[in-house]
C-alpha cells in the first residue's frame, strides 16, 4: 500500500469512529443546552442502548434475521426504549437537583453513571457479550483502499439521523422551543412555553441518539459490555468541546474531526495505537485550554 | 420555608451557610457532635487508643482491612480539600496517588535509592504534578474542571501502562520495604501502625489547614468567587494551594501503599479509584472532616460487609451514592442545624 492508499483508509476508519462520536456527543452538547448539565451518564446511556438493541436482536433475529433489516428494527426499538430510560433519569436524578449547586448535580450525574453501569454488570456478570450479526465482509476496492458495505450503512444512517436532527430542530416548534429554553428558561416560562416538558424531549431525543450509535456500535465491532461506555462517553465530550459545547452542528462537526484525528493519529510515527486515547484526551485539554468555546461555540461568561 | 424541603433547596441552603463565620469549622463541628470539649477529647483519647491497641485485638485478616481504611482516610482527606473545600471537583485524583506510589517505585527499583530518600522526591514530583493538572485548567467551569482531570487522571494511567520504566501493563514489584533504625517494617501490623501514624498526621494537618489563613480562603473561593476575588483573595492561586495539598496527601497514601503492597500496577490507578474515593468524600460529607473519615472507613469496610452480595455490591453503593445525593446532599455526617 503506498502512503497515500494508508491515508485514505484511515480517512473511511476515521468517517466511522468520528459516526459514532458525533451521535453521543448531539446528546452530550443537547443536554448541556437545555440544562447546562455535563451528563456524565450519558456513555453509559449508550451502552444501555447497545445491550437493548442486543436484546431486541435476539428476540425478533430468527423471524426478521441478523441482517441490516434486524439491525435496523432493533436500532429504533432501541432508540425508543432507551429514549424514554432518559426521560426518566431526568426526572428521577435530575430534576429535583436543577437548582442544587452545580458540584451536587454533576456528583449525581456521576452517580446515575455507576448505577447504570453496575446494573449491566451485576447482569452480564461483567463479561463480554457477543453481538452477532449476518452482516458479511463484503465491500468495494477504490484503488488501494477497501470500504465494506457495512462502513457505507453505517456512515449512512449517522448522516441520515444528524439531518432529521437538525431539521426537527430548525422546522419543527419543539425544536424552536428547544433553542429557545437553551438560551433563556425564565423568559420561556413567561412566554408560555413548558420548559419541563422541553427538556424531557431533549433528553429523550439525545439518549435516543446514543443508542442508535450504541446498536449501531454493537453490531459492528461485534461485542458489548458493560464498560464500553466509560471512553467513548469521555471522547464523545471532547468532540462536543471540539466543536462547541451547546452548538448541534458543532457536535457534528466535532465527532468527525474527532474520529479522523484519532485515525491519522494512529500513523503518526512513535504514537502508534496504543497512545491513541492519550492522543485524544490531550486534544480536549488543549482545545479546552486554548479555546473552550470550541469551533461553533458562542463565548460564555460563567463561573462555578 | 416550607415545612417540608425539596433536595435541592437543602441542598441550597446548605451552600448558602454563613461559612466564613466558623473559621474552625473542624474543630466546632466535632465539638457541637460531642457536646462538650471534655467529652471531645476524651473521645479522641479514646479512638487513638482503640488504633493503638487494635492489633492486640484485631485478627490478622482485620489488621489489613483496617490498615487499607487508613490508607483511606489520607487519601479521602486530600481529595476533601480538593472538592470539600475548594470545591473544585476532581475525578483524577488517582493520578496523585500513581505519582506517589511510581516514583518512590521507581526510585528504590530502577535506582537503588533508599526508600526514605525517595520521599522527598515523590512528594516534590506530586506537587509539580498538582501545578501541571492545576495550572491550565482553573481558570475552566467546573464540568470542564472535572472532565479535564478525568482526562489527565487517564492519561497518567495509560502512560504508566505504555512506559517501560513504569514495568508497562504488569508493574512493578519487588519494591523493598522500608528499614527504620534497624528495624524493618514488614509484618501487617508494622504498616498498620505506619498507617496509623499517617492518618493521625493527616487528621491534624487537614484540621489546622481548615483552620489556616488558606483554609478560610478556600471557603471564601467555594462559596462566592467573585466575591472572595473583591475582598483581595488570589482566586487561582488559592485553588492551586489546594491542589498541590490534594496531591501531596495523595502522594504519601501512594508511597506507603507502594512499599506496603511491595507491587503496583496501573489498574490501582483506575477511573474507578478515583471515584471511590470521590464517594467516600461525599457520603460522609463534603468538607466535614470527621465526615470523610466516617466515609473512608464506610467505603472500604461496607463491601467487605457486602461480600455476599458478590458484583451487586457496587451496584448497591451507587444506588446509595445516588440516594444521598438526592436526600441528604451534605452527607451522612449530620451538619449544623439551621
Amino acid at each position: 500500500m503506498t502512503t497515500f492508499d494508508i491515508l485514505a483508509q484511515q480517512l473511511v476508519n476515521g468517517l466511522v469512529l468520528g459516526s459514532f462520536y458525533a451521535l453521543v456527543a448531539l446528546g452530550y452538547t443537547m443536554i448541556f443546552g437545555v440544562i447546562k448539565l455535563l451528563n456524565f451518564a450519558h456513555g453509559d446511556v449508550y451502552m444501555i442502548g447497545g445491550f437493548v438493541g442486543f436484546a431486541v436482536l435476539s428476540l425478533v433475529g430468527g423471524l426478521v434475521g441478523t441482517g441490516w433489516g434486524g439491525i435496523a428494527l432493533s436500532m429504533f426499538v432501541s432508540m425508543i426504549a432507551v429514549g424514554f430510560l432518559g426521560v426518566v433519569i431526568e426526572r428521577i436524578a435530575y430534576h429535583p437537583m436543577l437548582a442544587a449547586p452545580r458540584l451536587s448535580i454533576l456528583i449525581t450525574a456521576l452517580a446515575v453513571s455507576l448505577v447504570l453501569q453496575n446494573s449491566v454488570l451485576a447482569l452480564t456478570g461483567g463479561e463480554f457479550t457477543a453481538f452477532r450479526t449476518n452482516l458479511g465482509f463484503g465491500g468495494i476496492a477504490l484503488g488501494g483502499v477497501f470500504i465494506t458495505y457495512n462502513q457505507m450503512v453505517l456512515v449512512g444512517m449517522a448522516a441520515i439521523l444528524m439531518l432529521a436532527l437538525e431539521t426537527f430542530v430548525t422546522r419543527t416548534q419543539y425544536g424552536r422551543a428547544m433553542r429557545a429554553v437553551s438560551i433563556d428558561k425564565d423568559m420561556c416560562r413567561l412566554m408560555g412555553i413548558d420548559v419541563t416538558k422541553i427538556i424531557a424531549v431533549t433528553f429523550l431525543i439525545g439518549s435516543a441518539l446514543a443508542a442508535a450509535a450504541g446498536t449501531m456500535a454493537g453490531a459492528y465491532y461485534g461485542s458489548i459490555w458493560y464498560f464500553m461506555g466509560f471512553l467513548i462517553g469521555l471522547k464523545a465530550f471532547t468532540a462536543a468541546v471540539i466543536g462547541g459545547i451547546g452548538s448541534i452542528p458543532g457536535a457534528m462537526a466535532g465527532g468527525l474531526i474527532l474520529g479522523l484525528l484519532e485515525a491519522f493519529g494512529t500513523q503518526i510515527p512513535f504514537i502508534g495505537s496504543e497512545w491513541k486515547d492519550v492522543f485524544s484526551f490531550s486534544i480536549l485539554i488543549l482545545v479546552l485550554v486554548f479555546k473552550p468555546t470550541g469551533l461553533f461555540g458562542k463565548s460564555e461568561v460563567e463561573r462555578m | 420555608m416550607l415545612p417540608f424541603k425539596t433536595a435541592a433547596r437543602r441542598a441550597e441552603a446548605q451552600d448558602n451557610d454563613p461559612a466564613p463565620a466558623r473559621p474552625l469549622a473542624g474543630i466546632t463541628q466535632l465539638q457541637q457532635w460531642f457536646g462538650r470539649p471534655a467529652t471531645f477529647r476524651g473521645a479522641m483519647a479514646g479512638i487513638v487508643l482503640l488504633l493503638i491497641l487494635g492489633p492486640f485485638v484485631f485478627s490478622q485478616y482485620i489488621t489489613v482491612i483496617m490498615t487499607n481504611a487508613l490508607l483511606y482516610v489520607v487519601l479521602c482527606l486530600g481529595l476533601n480539600v480538593v472538592v470539600g473545600k475548594a470545591g473544585l471537583l476532581d475525578l483524577g485524583y488517582a493520578a496523585f496517588f500513581a505519582v506517589g506510589a511510581y516514583t518512590t517505585g521507581i526510585l528504590t527499583l530502577q535506582f537503588g535509592w533508599n526508600f526514605w530518600a525517595s520521599i522527598p522526591v515523590a512528594l516534590v514530583a506530586a506537587a509539580i504534578s498538582g501545578v501541571i493538572i492545576g495550572g491550565p485548567t482553573l481558570r475552566l467551569r467546573s464540568d470542564y474542571l472535572a472532565i479535564v482531570t478525568l482526562g489527565f487522571g487517564e492519561i497518567v494511567r495509560f502512560s504508566a501502562r505504555n512506559l517501560e520504566i513504569t514495568g508497562a501493563a504488569s508493574g512493578l514489584s519487588g519494591i523493598q520495604q522500608p528499614r527504620l533504625f534497624g528495624w524493618t517494617i514488614d509484618s501487617a501490623v508494622d504498616f498498620y501502625y505506619v498507617f496509623v501514624v499517617l492518618a493521625i498526621g493527616a487528621v491534624i494537618a487537614s484540621i489546622r489547614l481548615s483552620d489556616s489563613r488558606i483554609g478560610r480562603a478556600w471557603l471564601y473561593v467555594r462559596h462566592d468567587e467573585d466575591a472572595a476575588e473583591a475582598m483581595g483573595i488570589n482566586r487561582v492561586a488559592v485553588k492551586l494551594a489546594a491542589y498541590v495539598t490534594g496531591a501531596i496527601y495523595g502522594a504519601i497514601g501512594g508511597i506507603f501503599f507502594a512499599v506496603n503492597l511491595g507491587a503496583i500496577s496501573p489498574e490501582s490507578f483506575s477511573f474507578e479509584q478515583s471515584v471511590l474515593i470521590l464517594m467516600a468524600v461525599i457520603l460522609g460529607g463534603m468538607g466535614k472532616i470527621p465526615g470523610v473519615i466516617l466515609g473512608a472507613f464506610i467505603i472500604v469496610l461496607g463491601p467487605e460487609l457486602l461480600r455476599d452480595l458478590g458484583e451487586l455490591r457496587l451496584l448497591v453503593f451507587a444506588i446509595g451514592l445516588l440516594l444521598i445525593m438526592l436526600f441528604r446532599p451534605s452527607g451522612i455526617w449530620p451538619g449544623r442545624t439551621q
